[in-house]
């Protein structure tokens, strides 16, 4: 699409966006927001890329593959998942880290937060593959899938 | 609150049955989305409902005091909308595909894989 | 600790899904990691069945939320039993598909694709919540919709476009019936709702939604009249596809019929289990019948999973410890059996170019011993002595005789005597009558990639040792169908000391 208006208000958006995305993932766990949100905002800064710039710079604003992004966010997901047999708890049990930073900060850190991370790759890898597919050319074989 | 949601509901799912029974691919796809609808919608009122307090654990405490919206259904609504979602991309795409390959998004012209004239049990 | 046990298929296939997506770029790599991955999953299937035979029903509660407020995960024999039957079938496929899927095939994701298939069919065997099994039949829907499409010929787009309308709308009926559930019980745990739904004071939504739930898994499992999808579209794409699909799509529906109505619906058997029995009669006769009037090797053995199906509902609608006996080894037995014949089928079509019989034949003359391979599961569908479909229909209509249901254990019968006669038909068409084209049309066995033909081996031996020994596989079948009778077993395991 060749509009003006639409690129010089995408050069504001889509990075904010991204941003806000991250917010978003950030604070998922105790308020409104996770991965699965954040990820669709991100998603959708990069196709506002795709539709402002063409898909070739909503690929690079994204530096992998989708579909890699998508399997990296999978591993995480699934490494999350783990660390609960170490301690002897069922699979999938949140475990905080609390981390002392000095001065009475704690960093906590925590399997959710990592799962969170890893279902924010998946969605923006997936939902990215689809979209970029169907930009690009929607008769090949592969479109439309994950 | 529950009247005018079942209302809602009903009509939502006699429009998406109108539309799917239609022989276009593509009313079949916006009766899928609107059925859809009004599946999490029955959802979400089948939890009860609960106004105005989102269940919210505050941030210096460890519960939620007194009353609160079931969270449940929500997270049900949500992870339904998502599938959903995914489904749809997917078909819309494949519709597209049957339109480009098959020249025709009427399910009764696409007789590629059963073809007309053959046996019929 | 236990748990994990029942953790793992799940760990192994998603990982597997995982590692196959990031290696996209490197062919051999991927196709490696893909075979590694399927048999881990192999290796912890075996390894939970192990522990379920031996310690009894496993229960994770997921993220450590006590039963009925988390996720629970939930394996007994019943489900243990289809997690292995479903590893091994993923295995063979994958074998068979290493020389069957070419360059582009991979490139459309087949690997990465297939084993979300299995993740989500392992899942909907390992979980013990309602909202949780239809997450996992999504999971394996879109995956099943991608593995249709590769190829990307008319036959499958048209086939694909009805397989996927049709499962939508029973994905919303699922959906449907569950949001009707947690209303009336506000729970969707399988134990919780096995203990709160004879509670229920209004029969009326309940059984309006045990219809919904019937008619979703009904249509997932093809049986009539909610089949009409499956000859659609399961003869039109890659062959270790359609046998992946036969053998195990359509019987995750069964599985989810057969714990729902033993396990949850069970407050009006008189009404509920009378439809099914009709709805099996009536599915194995026009499967059959269906199949009659084919005439492309795949299309035939597609109409011949809906009959099967019927035998299994059949099972389940007696509903006597016999009945569900029959169905759980009839399960077992159909699985290995029609994906093999799948299997054979695309061999069959390697060596004489087409899946039309009538365009091919001299099969018995250049490759004897194919038709040896295919006789074992032909006549083990039909349910010869000593093969194991010879068990599975023998004990499947002892019970009707039992439950002194006549009709249906004629209609047994004779649908066994048709599928012979479909059998034959593929038989003397195929294997005996010659090629059209002449002697030399038909290629000998040799022309087969080993690895398209030891897959189809070992699921033959398999089916030989269920009939020839099958006394422990009697004994497993049994210990199932006793837990499934008793869902206070079921629930005590999964909430324990809870009221």
């Amino acid at each position: 699409m060749n509009s003006l208006i639409l690129r010089a208000a995408t050069r504001v958006l889509a990075p904010m966006m991204l941003m806000l995305s991250l917010f978003l993932l950030w604070r998922g766990h105790n308020l409104p927001g996770g991965g699965f949100i954040g990820g669709l905002v991100a998603t959708s800064a990069i196709a506002l890329q795709g539709i402002a710039f063409g898909p070739e710079v909503a690929r690079r604003t994204l530096v992998l593959p989708p579909a890699v992004l998508a399997g990296v966010g999978l591993v995480v997901a699934v490494i999350a998942t783990l660390p609960a047999g170490l301690v002897e708890l069922p699979f999938f049990t949140g475990l905080w880290l609390k981390l002392d930073l000095g001065d009475g900060a704690i960093l906590p850190l925590s399997t959710p937060l990592l799962f969170d991370i890893g279902v924010f790759l998946v969605v923006i890898g997936g939902v990215c593959a689809i979209l970029l597919a169907l930009e690009e050319d929607p008769e090949t074989d592969q479109a439309g899938e994950p | 609150m529950e009247v005018p949601l079942a209302l809602l509901i009903g009509l939502l799912t006699g429009v998406a049955t109108w539309l799917m029974l239609s022989r276009n691919l593509i009313r079949l796809l916006l009766g899928f989305a609107v059925l859809g609808n009004a599946v999490n919608l029955l959802i979400f009122t089948a939890g009860r409902l609960t106004r105005d307090v989102p269940p919210l654990v505050p941030l210096d405490a460890e519960a939620i005091e007194g009353a609160f919206a079931n969270p449940l259904p929500q997270a049900l609504v949500l992870t339904a909308i998502v599938i959903g979602f995914g489904l749809l991309a997917f078909a819309l795409v494949l519709a597209w595909q049957a339109y480009v390959r098959l020249g025709t998004i009427r399910t009764d012209e696409m007789r590629e894989a059963e073809p007309p004239g053959e046996v019929k049990p | 600790m236990s748990g994990w046990y029942a953790a793992a298929p799940l760990i192994v296939a998603m990982t597997t899904a995982a590692a196959t997506t990031l290696a996209h770029a490197m062919p051999r790599t991927q196709r490696a990691l893909s075979l590694a991955g399927a048999f881990a999953l192999l290796a912890a299937s075996i390894a939970l069945m192990d522990a379920v035979w031996r310690g009894g029903m496993i229960v994770v509660q997921s993220s450590n939320w006590d039963a009925p407020f988390g996720i629970t995960l939930a394996v007994d024999t019943f489900g243990a039993v289809m997690t292995l039957i479903a590893a091994i079938t993923g295995a063979a496929c994958l074998i068979f598909a290493i020389p069957e899927i070419e360059e582009r095939h991979r490139r459309a994701w087949f690997h990465p694709l297939s084993h979300v298939l299995l993740l989500g069919v392992c899942g909907a065997f390992i979980t013990g919540d309602l909202f949780n099994l239809y997450v996992w039949f999504e999971v394996m829907l879109i995956a099943s919709f991608g593995l249709m499409t590769i190829g990307g010929t008319k036959a499958q787009t048209d086939g694909a476009v009805k397989y996927v309308a049709l499962n939508l709308v029973a994905t919303l009926l699922f959906l449907l019936a569950v949001g009707l559930i947690y209303g009336m019980t506000g729970t969707l745990n399988y134990a919780d709702l096995s203990r709160t739904i004879p509670n229920v004071g209004n029969t009326g939504v309940l059984t309006a939604s045990a219809m919904l739930l019937m008619a979703a898994f009904g249509m997932k499992a093809a049986v009539f009249p909610l089949f009409f999808w499956l000859p659609a579209a399961y003869h039109t794409p890659l062959v270790s596809v359609s046998a992946v699909f036969a053998g195990l799509l359509t019987k995750v529906g069964v599985y989810a019929l057969m714990r729902a109505f033993t396990l949850l619906f069970t407050h009006d058997v008189g009404w509920t289990h009378e439809i099914l029995l009709w709805v099996s009669g009536l599915t194995m006769i026009t499967g059959v019948l269906g199949a009659a009037a084919q005439s492309e090797m795949r299309r035939i053995l597609s109409w011949h999973i809906i009959s099967q199906i019927g035998y299994m509902v059949m099972g389940l609608a007696l509903y006597t410890p016999l009945a569900i006996v029959g169905s759980v080894f009839y399960l077992v037995h159909h699985i290995i059996v029609k994906a093999n014949l799948f299997l054979i089928a695309g061999v069959a079509a390697r060596l004489t170019g087409s899946m039309e019989l009538k365009k091919i034949g001299g099969l018995y003359q250049s490759a004897p011993l194919l038709g040896v391979l295919f006789f074992i599961p032909a006549f083990s569908l039909a349910g010869f002595p000593p093969l194991s479909g010879f068990w599975a229909k023998l004990i499947l209509v002892r019970a009707a005789l039992e439950g002194r249901e006549w009709w249906i254990a004629a209609a047994a019968l004779v649908t066994g005597l048709l599928t012979i006669y479909s059998m034959t038909k593929i038989w003397g068409e195929a294997f005996w009558k010659p090629h059209p084209e002449g002697g030399e049309a038909a290629a000998p066995l040799a022309a087969a990639p080993a690895a398209m033909l030891a897959p189809i081996v070992t699921l033959a031996a398999m089916t030989i040792v269920i009939g020839l020994f099958a006394q422990p596989f009697w004994i497993v079948a049994e210990r199932a169908a006793a837990e499934m009778l008793d869902p206070t077993v079921y629930a005590a395991a999964v909430l324990g000391g809870l009221p």
